[in-house]
């Protein structure tokens, strides 16, 4: 498969009073057509600074400071405001964690719709607009009567499905997904991830779905990416991230998290906390919580290294 | 083993706020059914899990049980007192036994006191020890619940530590006046993935060591897995279901439990969900669903299932089903 995107060397920083926060450093991704890749780490890991920087949508003091997003052969990066605009919902779009937040509540469903829909596409009139809403409704499994309604008079779950019918209207071939399930309960978060599967064959999507939550990457993404301290610590399909982890902090985070199929009769906390990204530790920023850091860890930051076609920044498989 | 904590039949109904015309015109006034009508009973150095999702009301159970809220009616029996009966002074002394530690630990420490001092603080309020005594056993518990170096980290403000130190400063705060039993909140929700483990397994150590009994209150069913032996299930204000936690996993017999537990994200693709998950959402708790409040959604629900509200019954040992159908 072709990618449909590909970050080269991607490095995002936010300068501060106190010094600059290293959200982002030196990251390579790659997005195949079709495929779900899940984007997972702990909270200031950088994933949800990654995900932003492919829409350029960074919040100052935020930056990009070096490396390339090729999208269908252009440099994201270096794109002129009036392209970026024209690829902001068109071609990519994304969705968040908080649809209460990013739904205006002044304005029914209906009107927020057409209003997207205007917005990139000048010719399109009123109840064309209103019909195609009406049709991702359908989609969606909302009845259509309730565009008419008030963000407030929908639940959550419902809310985060208008969201993702808002991403989705003018047809792109990426979605962003940003934590679209951390506000939601099990059973509205597992209806969720039921329909992403199924829109994602009607609308031949490719997904990159960023979370904390383990078991939602392993319900649906086909290849995983795990990020610590804004960088990749490792990349491969989802079984055998699963299976056999590479990257220490891979192998930590899985020992750490409940499974409720497993029976393993305690979890296995990681000592430590996370680094502090104004300060990073040298070398490899996992070492002072990893069980085999060497020497060569305190010092040097790990390359990317191949083990059984898959990728992992850590130097035992060096 | 005797009940450490019994919970009879207890409701809390909160009035809804309604505007001075609708006052004027609306006879009956409208409730709230946060808690309506919950039993059960804690033994001494048990974990009982208190499982649903938001909105059914395991946040106001846990907060009637420390009398944080008055009730609507039932009771609550600790050590085979009602919570309710006492006044001022023994009050006091049944909250020194009786603790909570909070979902936030953001929210829940003050800004301007330090570690040391939010710690220290039910020391003070229960006049518990003097001034210079204090310090030590704040240091202590510091030290138990890993908070190291104490000496250091007591001076601390809570914007200075790590979001792991905080919960650890609240749950010092809740052990410091050494109770018998804890209400813990979702203590691990606001945690970072790779703090929870340790959280979880400090409360595990704790309990152990100070001899405590929790009311373990979630929405993850598979946290229980690592801490409770019993656990309850809560939907709309009534516990559904409840039994020993092994029993309940293996064999839910309420269809909600059953669709609770198929909806938990298993982290492994191997166990990727094939059947998808039945449509609808929890209702609101104003005017819940007549009989069974779960029959909207039940994909077995019969007609009387909407006329006949079900009571608790026993299917197994311990193991306890509000359903008609079996």
């Amino acid at each position: 498969m072709k990618p449909i995107l590909e970050i080269k060397d991607l490095t995002v920083h936010f300068p501060i009073n106190i010094g600059t926060v290293r959200a982002v450093e030196g990251v390579d991704l790659e997005l195949r057509q079709g495929e779900v890749m899940g984007l997972v780490g702990e909270s200031g890991c950088g994933k949800s600074t990654l995900g932003f920087s492919i829409l350029r949508l960074l919040r100052p003091p935020g930056r990009i400071v070096s490396g390339q997003i090729i999208y269908h052969g252009q440099d994201i990066v270096t794109m002129g405001e009036k392209e970026i605009l024209a690829l902001r919902g068109n071609q990519i779009s994304m969705i968040f964690q908080d649809p209460l937040t990013s739904l205006n509540p002044l304005f029914r469903i209906d009107e927020q719709f057409i209003e997207t829909l205007q917005t990139h596409i000048r010719e399109i009139k009123k109840d064309q607009a209103f019909r195609k809403a009406e049709a991702m409704l359908e989609s969606l499994g909302i009845s259509h009567e309730r565009l008419l309604e008030y963000p407030h008079q929908m639940s959550g779950g419902m809310r985060q499905r208008i969201m993702i019918g808002m991403g989705l209207i003018l047809s792109p071939d990426l979605l962003i997904a940003d934590e679209p399930t951390t506000s939601l309960d099990v059973i509205v978060e597992a209806q969720f991830l039921d329909l992403l599967n199924q829109l994602r064959k009607e609308f031949d999507l490719t997904i990159l779905l960023i979370t904390h939550n383990l078991g939602i990457v392993a319900q649906l993404a086909d290849r995983i990416t795990v990020m610590y301290g804004g960088r990749i610590a490792e990349t491969g399909p989802a079984e055998a991230i699963f299976q056999d982890p590479l990257h220490p902090y891979t192998q930590g985070l899985l020992a750490s998290i409940p499974n409720i199929r497993l029976d393993q009769p305690e979890l296995k906390a990681m000592p430590g906390s996370p680094p502090d990204l104004v300060d990073p530790p040298q070398g490899c920023v996992f070492h002072p919580r990893c069980p085999h850091a060497k020497e060569i860890c305190k010092q040097e930051r790990p390359g990317t290294f191949s083990k059984d076609g898959r990728l992992v920044r850590c130097w035992l498989y060096r | 083993m005797t009940n450490l904590l019994q919970v009879q039949n207890l409701k809390k109904h909160f009035p809804l706020q309604k505007g001075f015309i609708e006052n004027l015109l609306a006879k009956e006034k409208a409730f709230v059914r946060a808690v309506d009508g919950v039993s059960f009973a804690i033994k001494k150095g048990e974990v009982l899990g208190l499982v649903g999702e938001s909105g059914c009301g395991k946040t106001t159970t846990g907060r009637l049980i420390l009398r944080l809220l008055e009730p609507t009616s039932g009771d609550v029996l600790y050590k085979e007192k009602s919570v309710f009966s006492h006044s001022g002074r023994d009050m006091e002394k049944m909250r020194e036994k009786m603790q909570i530690i909070f979902q936030d630990p953001y929210a829940s420490l003050s800004p301007r006191m330090t570690v040391g001092k939010a710690i220290s603080h039910p020391l003070a309020i229960h006049k518990l020890h003097s001034k210079t005594e204090s310090k030590q056993v704040c240091l202590d518990i510091m030290e138990k619940v890993g908070l190291f170096p104490a000496s250091f980290l007591y001076k601390k403000y809570p914007h200075q530590i790590s979001g792991g130190q905080r919960q650890r400063v609240v749950i010092a705060r809740a052990l410091v006046t050494n109770p018998d039993f804890v209400v813990a909140d979702e203590p691990i929700a606001m945690a970072d993935v790779s703090v929870r483990a340790m959280i979880l397994e400090l409360m595990v150590q704790l309990k152990k060591e100070f001899d405590l009994t929790y009311l373990f209150i979630t929405h993850d069913l598979a946290t229980c897995k690592y801490i409770c032996d019993r656990v309850a299930i809560m939907y709309l204000g009534k516990i559904v279901e409840i039994g020993p936690l092994e029993e309940v996993f293996k064999n839910p017999v309420h269809p909600y439990t059953a669709t609770l537990l198929a909806a938990v994200p298993v982290p492994d693709p191997k166990y990727r969900r094939t059947q998808p998950i039945p449509k609808g959402e929890i209702p609101s708790p104003i005017n819940p669903p007549s009989g069974c409040r779960f029959h909207p959604r039940c994909h077995a629900a019969k007609a009387a299932c909407s006329v006949h509200e079900p009571e608790l019954v026993e299917v197994r040992q311990g193991h306890w089903v509000a359903c008609d159908l079996q």
